[in-house]
């Protein structure tokens, strides 16, 4: 059991306010993960839950008791910092049972236990091996299994695993993620790189300039982001973003006028009515469509806007043609079959249903 | 411009053979990768045709002329730095300049003018050229990075993972910039990376490297589709291919203890006869499952939800079935959580064999 609760945290260092009234319920067995660029305040939040930081002002409870001034060893909370803080003249064996042997465990336990987490993770054929003949994988593995060997209430990451390379860092986040499944415990994760905030999060908690911007589960924060902030945060490549005004076409319809690429397109009811509702007929505002809700046209189609093609990526499973629309690139997924020429013109729409819409001077969602 | 040829080029640091026997041609104006993990010899590859490295064997040709004998400075080849390499509080204009300004150039000053001009036209970064560089965004200061390179007129741009400190939203939008100025100036770019997605999204064509050695040189969709060897299969893809030891049994492929039982179509039959009894590697892209809640298709397979993680645009289900774990992309409109019963059906005609002996594509 571990419940861990934020109550106005805030945290200064100097004139900087590096965490800003934080409130934050973290539920027991959840895998949360603090999001934000660099500066944002997660790496704070992360240490004043650990107690390697006191907050200013506020209350932190793990299972509603108050750790606020609790020192860090007293917390039972376990803190795996990026790679190689292993100790290097212990072997990896050595090294994983260094918190077993510190809290006078029998020889006997302490090897079952790092067994056990040596078999989670792997690791049983690396255990008499030194740090430094070790691959940064495995590093970090053995790094895991020192923090997974205490049964700590609480699993605090650090970025863990963003020095590794692509293809390693996709395997270490299905191998996190699995290991939250089959252990159980709560864990409350900083990165600033959002695929692994989606694809690990139950939770995502998204920071900027140390303020909360959204809290939610990964198809939340992705499909309804609440401001211009997460919605460029968030998914890869990201939400294409044009300036837009709303207009009064024929028939008194409201329509967005698209300054930048002279053209006007026609917004569904429900969505007319939320803009006059929210009393933004006036505003400045900003649409926002993710590349795969773009409609992609070779051939000329009625309500499409004419673009031109700039570049196409291929991914292997799907491709993503950048189109030009006035001053704008847009990006739009398609199925790895549709490859465009470079300067073919092309038609484009976008799904009326799946479109946001931000306030441009505020960045808080519209629709 | 200038084609490369690499010819049985072997480069050994004491006990280790960082580069094994490689052969390699890229063609004149192309954009070349070279893709592989940390250490498989990929920037001593590069080092190698640059000349900051003597091969122990082999030959470097840039064009048709052997170059093994030249210093790195006669080589005519241009190493491309991470953009933040630039001189921060330069402007521009002195960034460009800077290497035409080496003693070994001994260039006028109107020389240096011209050449910077046309530079800066080519890379529409004129109106930039009395900004310093700390205040220009990424893709500006990636052309300018380009810019310095290209004031010597290099035969060949040579890119040590110049995207790999940058920010992901920032690397997106540099891999676009690169290929479309890899378009527009139409410069032969030798370009090392370890993220696939770049070497897919940029490379013409892709040479998978490990541990010195070249698995496999091809296009980005061959890389994809056709990958030669289970190395390349695993590396090239993410969400990463489903590899599983697989044997032939009476027309189907059998995985595990029957655990998956997959049927051979009519016209892979006769050609797989040949590998009955031997132990196979079977390939299957986790966009090639069909994951449904229903069972639909007679041959679809009973699963577990082990876990999942979100993409956004798509969901990967980790799919248990007995002790075999499957990865499967599917849309997020399924919403399977954790524990439920789901039904996957496999493409089989998508899917990849190995032979698991050699690690070679059937």
């Amino acid at each position: 059991m571990a419940e861990i609760a934020l109550r106005n945290i805030v945290k200064r260092f100097g004139s900087l306010v590096a965490v800003n009234n934080l409130n934050l319920h973290i539920r027991d067995k959840e895998f949360v993960v603090l999001l934000g660029p660099s500066g944002c305040g997660k790496t704070t939040t992360l240490r004043c839950i650990s107690g390697l930081e006191t907050p200013d002002e506020g209350k932190i409870l793990i299972d509603e008791e108050d750790v606020t001034n609790k020192r860090a060893s007293k917390r039972d909370v376990a803190f795996v910092f990026q790679l190689y803080a292993l100790y290097p003249h212990l072997t990896a064996y050595g090294n994983i049972a260094f918190p077993l042997v510190a809290q006078g465990l029998s020889k006997k336990r302490a090897r079952q236990e790092v067994d056990r987490a040596a078999q989670i993770l792997r690791i049983k054929h690396i255990l008499n091996k030194k740090p430094r003949e070790l691959s940064g994988g495995d590093m970090q593995r053995v790094a895991l299994g020192r923090a997974i060997v205490r049964r700590p209430k609480v699993f605090l990451l650090d970025e863990p695993i963003g020095t590794l390379d692509a293809k390693f860092r996709e395997e270490m986040r299905a191998e996190l993620k699995k290991l939250h499944v089959d252990i159980g415990a709560t864990t409350v994760y900083v990165t600033h790189d959002q695929v692994e905030a989606m694809s690990m999060g139950d939770r995502v908690v998204i920071m900027n300039l140390g303020v909360l911007q959204q809290v939610g589960t990964p198809h939340e924060v992705y499909n309804k982001p609440k401001n211009l902030f997460v919605a460029n945060f968030i998914g890869s490549p990201g939400m294409n973003f044009i300036s837009c005004k709303p207009l009064r076409g024929p028939g008194g319809k409201l329509t967005l006028r698209l300054p930048g690429v002279n053209t006007t397109i026609a917004i569904p009811d429900e969505i007319q009515r939320i803009i006059i509702d929210k009393k933004k007929e006036e505003k400045d505002l900003v649409l926002g469509v993710r590349p795969e809700n773009v409609i992609f046209s070779r051939k000329e189609k009625s309500n499409h806007l004419q673009t031109r093609v700039y570049v196409v990526e291929t991914m292997g499973s799907y491709n993503i043609t950048d189109v030009r629309l006035g001053d704008e690139t847009i990006k739009v997924r398609t199925v790895p079959s549709i490859l465009p020429e470079v300067g073919e013109t092309v038609y484009i729409s976008f799904d009326p249903k799946r479109i946001s819409i931000f306030d441009e001077e505020t960045g808080d969602s519209v629709v | 411009m200038a084609s490369v040829r690499l010819a049985s080029l072997t480069k050994t640091f004491g006990e280790v053979t960082a580069v094994d026997n490689i052969d390699l041609e890229i063609d004149d104006r192309e954009f070349f990768v070279l893709l592989g993990p940390t250490g498989a010899g990929k920037t001593t590859t590069l080092r190698l045709v640059a000349g900051l490295e003597k091969p122990d064997q082999g030959e470097v040709y840039l064009g048709n002329v052997s170059v093994n004998d030249l210093s790195p400075a006669l080589r005519d080849v241009a190493f491309v730095f991470q953009y933040y390499t630039l001189y921060p509080h330069y402007t521009v204009r002195q960034n460009l300049e800077f290497p035409l300004r080496s003693k070994l150039r001994r260039l006028s000053e109107s020389e240096i003018d011209a050449k910077v001009s046309e530079v800066a036209r080519v890379l529409r970064i004129e109106s930039l050229l009395g900004r310093e560089t700390v205040n220009l965004s990424g893709g500006e200061m990636q052309r300018v990075a380009i810019g310095r390179a290209m004031v010597r007129t290099p035969k060949v741009f040579l890119m040590d993972e110049p995207l790999s400190n940058l920010d992901a939203k920032l690397r997106e939008e540099m891999r676009t910039e690169l290929a479309r100025l890899h378009l527009d100036l139409g410069f032969t770019f030798f370009y090392v990376t370890h993220d696939q997605i770049e070497a897919m999204t940029m490379g013409d064509r892709i040479a998978v490297l490990n541990e010195g050695r070249i698995l496999q040189i091809g296009t980005p969709d061959e890389t994809y589709n056709s990958p030669e060897n289970v190395f390349v299969a695993k590396f090239v893809g993410s969400p990463t291919i489903n590899l599983f030891e697989a044997s032939i049994e009476t027309s189907t492929l059998v995985v595990g203890k029957k655990t998956l039982v997959c049927p051979i179509s009519g016209t892979q039959q006769s050609s797989l006869e040949k590998y009955t009894k031997r132990e196979l590697i079977l390939g299957i892209r986790p966009e090639d499952i069909e994951v449904s809640k229903e069972k639909k298709e007679a041959d679809s397979f009973k699963c577990t939800v082990y876990f999942t993680q979100s993409m956004g645009v798509e969901d990967i289900l980790n799919l248990r079935i007995n002790d075999l774990v499957l990865r499967a992309v599917v849309p997020p409109k399924l919403l399977a959580r954790v524990g439920d019963t789901v039904y996957a059906s496999i493409n089989m005609k998508r899917s990849h064999l190995f032979d698991s002996e050699t690690n070679m594509r059937l």
